[in-house]
């Protein structure tokens, strides 16, 4: 039993209704308890869709139970093929659906129905909602196309040299992280490069459309978390590669392009692909503020990962954490954060995130829904980089994040809760003037996101942050209130880490510029 | 699946056809939402499955609350092989959960349908742990389960699950127990009006505080606020209370009528209570006034959901001017809903239950210029060109009495007004 306050993946079954809400032509069959229903209005609402998602539920009662649930399910299923005639019907249970052991698979392929069925296993009580994404998709793709697998030995046929290069987009589904856009830009990107999209699946797919997969020369494993297991399968099988760089951030976009031109056999210059403009702004002067930002990151694992290479290499932050909820990513997470000197927050525990995000006071938090939370709370810039997350990272305007265009539209992203560059000299320059006060916010800012109006400090008369921690002489509690207020915590914090392991009892003037030099880089 | 219950009294009351099928409502542990918001210091504690989390954020809106007072212990497959002890895991999470929040007065141990399937014992555990931690809070348990609430039911549960700890009454006091969970700006204001006909032992139930807990007995006369709560009056009646039949206090006449009926039990006359209330009356009255011109002569459709569904269309009929082209109620409660039934009359489409696909084809073949329904349904409905209404805002919103019957009416005029409004092409 795990006390829970806020969850970062939904269960199992609502990763198969992601598939389901994602393609065309197919249906899923759940047998659920009424009130699972709720998870239509995660695609309806969050995502605004305007149809529900292809599932019907059995919704049985418990006035139903021990004696006719079996014959819903039969009733459900027969109903839902005679309404729908779906190309392919997947059947699954929710979490209470499993207990009562009812075996709604068996059901529907002793029930002589119409379309071909696909029973998933969801294993309610130990997995999770992307789990649950993949192994829908594989079990769909391998129920699709395992017959047509060449023979073990029988090599690949060689693409004919008249015949353009090929790919499939593997992964994006409805409520992914920007997936609509994503795969935009990356189709505009392989068809620059000469490489057709062959088939995008699970998103706008139809089971026809997953016939033609083994067509295509390799596969873009686009979004791991609902794509790797398929993808690792066709290899196997069909022998197809994966391309397995994720475009996310400017310098994975170039990795990417040279992996698909590598496994293609291409015959072009990676540079002349495209450009974005984030190198340029990120070396224009007005950056140079980002330099040393301390950063914390939490995510999915395939957005966690890129969120640090981009953060460190190309906006110059400083990653001062990086964690993700995604249980089957753990082992790359955990060695990126080795190769940055860190330890990986492995977790899907949001008092644990936060826990780490109030000691590590960062100065911008970079995370899901539920880290812009934390973020908040604790008066912390914030930027949403991953799912879970709110109806606002659905936005109207194309808004991609992978490739060039979404380098541009991450560059934006991260900074935009922060202080300009200019801006923050002005703020230090002016902090005396009686307009100016402390929780006045920078101009750029609307309300959301944050500036330094809810920093604790504000309102904390200034005894020291810890208990046990040493006094503030009133010179240097003085001193620290001249000390910009988006800096001050962490000037505080520092100086009383200082004086502590100084021994000393109380913080003077000198204590505090004795720590400013310590801490300095 | 539909048949038509035939009725004896099929003259003034409306037929009534019942439906089995898919049904898309919220189970009872939505009631969560709003219950931990008016009673201030208590937890619910959900004891099921991941599902459950993610239902509660999920229709919560996603994570308004840095740390909400509700939580899910989650069973995992240790606890359902029986490898754990789930009463141990139990009171081992209530230990952590009180060590982080001592500010709280009340927990709920809340059951949900994997709870129930493997008939985990919550009640037996909430008396256990009451034992260990019995000079600091109360312990009760209730369900919120899907295979035995919907949506609003969960208060229903809820509230029934205090009644054996409500004090008993004095013997032949008179008082009012007003129960059902109301914002605390509309007890304000029915507060003052109950002292303006003279009534002054009124108590609300649930009160903001889980310690303010209301005396029942042979004195109690309990008046519903809210129509959804079959149990908790059956509990009250049991302990003498007896409920006075009334419509609900939704419109203006409905209020009225709300308040005429505690007000007999006064031995004071109707018009007694329209005299003392004419102020707010005629207030409303000119509020609704306004809204009015965009409802009137529309046509609005029901799905069931918050089982408001029948006072609301009696109000939107009555003092609007909409015409119904169908009520539907997840349930039929023919006792709390006797007031409510007879103004509505027979001439009324009225659905108990669900079957999902049918009742969306009777809503395109309708074509209402309203559709009333749950979040999963709305967006779907406005992409045919329908105008909708969700249902959960009637129970977020405070909706009941005098001085709310504008914002009532509001909300159904305001998708309306929009439509009008718009230059922008459909959906589709």
């Amino acid at each position: 039993m795990e006390l829970t306050l806020w969850t970062y993946e939904g269960p199992p079954h609502v990763g198969a209704i992601r598939i389901a809400a994602s393609m065309r032509d197919v249906h899923l069959v759940l047998h659920a308890p009424q009130g699972d229903t709720y998870a239509d209005l995660l695609f309806t609402m969050i995502e605004r869709e305007g149809r529900r998602p292809p599932v019907t539920w059995t919704t049985f009662q418990a006035r139903d139970l021990g004696s006719s649930t079996a014959e819903m399910v039969i009733e459900t299923l027969k109903g839902a093929c005679d309404r729908y005639q779906p190309q392919v019907l997947l059947v699954a249970e929710s979490c209470t659906g499993e207990l009562i052991q009812d075996q709604p698979g068996a059901l529907a392929k002793g029930a002589g129905l119409s379309a071909p069925i696909i029973p998933i296993e969801m294993a309610a009580y130990t997995r999770k909602e992307n789990w649950g994404a993949s192994e829908t998709f594989y079990q769909l793709v391998r129920g699709l196309l395992a017959a047509k697998a060449p023979k073990p030995g029988e090599e690949r046929p060689a693409r004919p040299v008249n015949q353009s290069p090929s790919v499939n987009l593997i992964g994006p589904t409805k409520l992914g992280f920007r997936c609509r856009d994503d795969v935009i830009e990356i189709r505009r990107l392989l068809e620059k490069m000469g490489v057709r999209v062959n088939v995008v699946a699970p998103l706008d797919a139809t089971p026809h459309d997953l016939l033609r997969i083994p067509e295509a020369d390799a596969n873009v494993n686009l979004a791991p978390e609902v794509g790797e297991l398929t993808c690792d399968w066709l290899k196997r099988q069909f022998k197809q590669p994966t391309i397995s760089t994720v475009p996310l951030g400017w310098g994975a976009t170039r990795d990417f392009i040279s992996e698909v031109i590598d496994t293609l056999g291409l015959d072009m210059d990676p540079d002349a692909v495209g450009e974005s403009r984030l190198p340029w702004y990120s070396r224009s002067v007005d950056s140079t503020y980002l330099t040393g930002k301390r950063v914390f990151i939490f995510a999915d694992g395939t957005h966690a990962l890129a969120a640090a290479r981009m953060a460190r290499d190309e906006m110059g932050f400083e990653v001062v954490g990086l964690g993700t909820y995604s249980r089957e990513r753990a082992r790359d997470v955990r060695a990126l954060a080795t190769e940055y000197g860190l330890e990986a927050l492995i977790t899907d525990d949001y008092l644990a995130v936060e826990r780490a995000v109030t000691e590590l006071q960062p100065e911008m938090v970079l995370g899901t829904q539920m880290e812009r939370h934390i973020a908040k709370r604790l008066g912390i810039p914030c930027a949403v980089i991953s799912t879970p997350a709110h109806v606002q990272d659905y936005p109207a305007r194309y808004s991609p994040q992978m490739g060039f265009e979404g380098s541009n539209v991450i560059f934006d992203t991260w900074v935009h809760p922060l202080i300009m560059g200019l801006e923050e000299h002005l703020l230090t320059m002016f902090r005396d003037d009686f307009e100016f006060n402390d929780g006045a916010v920078p101009s750029h800012l609307g309300g959301e996101g944050g500036g330094g109006a809810q920093q604790p400090d504000n309102v904390t008369p200034i005894t020291p942050s810890e208990p046990g921690a040493v006094a503030w002489a009133v010179s240097a509690e003085k001193e620290l209130r001249k000390i910009p207020f988006f800096v001050r915590g962490k000037a505080r914090r520092n100086t009383e880490h200082f004086a502590q392991e100084q021994g000393l009892s109380v913080i003077d003037v000198e204590t505090l510029y004795e720590a400013k030099a310590h801490f300095s880089r | 699946m539909s048949q038509v219950i035939a009725r004896a009294d099929a003259d003034t009351l409306p037929e009534v056809t019942t439906e089995r099928g898919e049904r898309a409502v919220f189970c009872g542990l939505t009631s969560i939402i709003w219950l931990h918001r008016r009673i201030q210091d208590a937890f619910f504690l959900v004891v099921g499955s991941r599902t459950c989390a993610h239902l509660l954020q999920s229709a919560a809106g996603v994570m308004i609350f840095a740390e909400p007072r509700f939580a899910t212990a989650i069973l995992g497959e240790r606890d359902l092989a029986g490898m754990a002890d789930c009463h141990e895991e139990l009171d081992r999470v209530v230990s952590e959960l009180l060590a982080r929040r001592p500010d709280i007065r009340r927990l709920f141990l809340v059951g949900s349908c994997p709870s129930e399937v493997i008939k985990l014992d919550l009640a037996n555990a909430a008396a256990r742990l009451q034992g260990v931690h019995d000079n600091r809070l109360r312990i009760s348990a209730f369900s919120g389960s899907g295979i035995e609430t919907t949506f609003t039911q969960g208060e229903d549960q809820c509230l029934a699950s205090m009644v054996p700890d409500l004090p008993a009454a004095p013997e032949g006091a008179q008082r009012l127990m007003v129960v059902g969970t109301l914002a605390d700006i509309v007890e304000e204001q029915l507060r003052r009006h109950f002292a303006q006909l003279g009534i002054t032992d009124v108590d609300f139930f649930p009160a903001a505080r889980a310690d303010d807990l209301p005396p029942v007995g042979l004195g109690t006369h309990v008046l519903l606020a809210q129509p959804y709560l079959s149990d908790t009056v059956t509990a009250l009646c049991k302990r003498g209370a007896k409920l006075v039949s009334a419509p609900y206090p939704l419109g203006v006449e409905g209020t009225l009528a709300w308040f005429q009926a505690a007000a007999a039990e006064w031995g004071h006359s109707a018009d007694f209570v329209h005299e003392a209330l004419a102020i707010p009356l005629a207030r409303a009255q000119k509020s609704l006034a306004k809204v009015r011109e965009s409802l009137q002569g529309r046509t609005i459709h029901f799905l069931p959901d918050s089982q408001l569904e029948i006072p609301l269309a009696r109000f939107l009929r009555d003092e609007c001017g909409m015409s119904l082209t169908e009520v539907a109620t997840p349930y039929l409660d023919q006792t709390l809903m006797a007031a409510e039934l007879q103004r509505l009359g027979p001439d009324v489409s009225l659905v108990e239950g669900s079957d999902l696909d049918s009742a969306l084809a009777r809503v395109r073949d309708h074509r209402p210029d309203l559709t009333v329904c749950g979040m999963g349904i709305a967006n779907p409905l406005e992409a045919e060109g329908l105008r909708t209404k969700w249902s959960i805002e009637l129970i977020f919103t405070p909706i009941q009495g005098f001085d709310q019957v504008a914002d009532l009416a509001g909300l159904f005029a305001r998708p309306l007004v929009r439509e009008r409004q718009l230059e922008v092409g459909s959906w589709s």
